[in-house]
């Protein structure tokens, strides 16, 4: 069984979500704190959403200095398997185990709402059940969504096609891009697909009775990794 | 030497800053139509405890580099001055 460490910090509000989610598709979902020095032999690290250290300074930036951002860290290297979902995201960004940064919305206001998202790489470890160019509607809800990089860094994750989701406009409704990201980007991965980040929360759409389980194929991807599919 | 740090923090130029934006619209609704080129940053002050003030400054310059700034979004300006 697939062991998954949803990693809580102070603030994080996500992680029962994440961690019911990871049950769902079968895998042994455990908790580890923020001040925790090893993932207790998970093969996969969850940050969860939330508002880690009240994201004062920025979103992100006091949590990876957290004492169990180092176990994370060298878990990434090794090519385990590490996700980040909203403020999670922010956190691997400021860690700088993904490139760019998260701030604040282009229209200032929190964003709340269901988004369509393009899934355009599935060669990740949360995107393999899914199809390129499948259409998923989960929910968003965050104020620090922005994602922004350099003009070299951003040309560099288009040209290599890091981006995971994009946001995208599947119908009338529903807006395109929630929160002025370059180029609509909701997640990136590392090149080799181990580490990702999206600001969208996959975790809150994992059972029908409670609105859609639109989200779940972002967990059977991680829980594929169990079953020797990916490693 | 104690010396007081004062670091000021401003997003990158070229990036969009919308609390700047928003600001400089409150500012014309006010009757301030010449007030343009809003921009918001913040203000970090602390005090550093260095054998010089090039210490205090060096020192303070990581903090910049390793927290009080991220260098994908934001600039940053250090002033060292005696407590």
């Amino acid at each position: 069984m697939l062991k998954v460490a949803v990693v809580r910090f102070p603030g994080s509000n996500c992680d029962e979500d994440a961690l019911r989610a990871a049950e769902l598709v079968g895998c042994d979902a455990f908790y580890v704190w923020h001040r925790d020095t090893s993932l207790k032999g998970a093969e996969v690290a969850l940050l969860p959403g939330g508002f880690s250290y009240g994201d004062y300074l920025r979103s992100g930036a006091i949590a990876r200095f957290s004492p169990v951002m180092q176990a994370v860290a060298e878990h990434a290297q090794e090519g385990g398997a590490v996700v980040g979902v909203c403020n999670g995201f922010q956190i691997l960004c400021e860690a700088h185990l993904l490139p760019g940064a998260l701030v604040r919305n282009e229209g200032l206001s929190f964003v709340s709402k269901p988004v369509d998202l393009v899934v355009e790489r599935t060669d990740t470890v949360i995107t393999s059940a899914f199809t390129k160019g499948d259409i998923v509607r989960v929910p968003v809800a965050h104020g620090d969504g922005r994602f922004v990089a350099d003009p070299e860094t951003l040309a560099m994750l288009e040209g290599e096609g890091r981006v995971v989701v994009r946001y995208a406009a599947a119908d009338a409704g529903v807006e395109a891009n929630p929160n002025g990201s370059m180029n609509a980007i909701a997640g990136i991965g590392n090149a080799a697909g181990n580490i990702v980040g999206l600001m969208p929360h996959p975790e809150r759409m994992v059972d029908a009775r409670l609105g859609s389980a639109a989200g779940l194929p972002f967990f059977r991807s991680l829980s594929a990794l169990g079953a020797g599919s990916r490693t | 030497m104690t010396y007081r740090v004062h670091v000021r923090v401003m997003p990158r130029g070229g990036l969009l800053d919308p609390q700047g934006q928003a600001v400089e619209h409150a500012l014309a609704a006010l009757g301030f139509p010449g007030a343009n080129e809003v921009r918001v940053g913040k203000a970090i002050e602390l005090t550093v405890a260095a054998g010089s003030r090039d210490e205090a400054e060096a020192r303070a310059r990581q903090m910049c580099d390793r927290l009080l700034a991220n260098p994908v979004t934001e600039d940053y300006l250090v002033q060292v001055e005696d407590a």
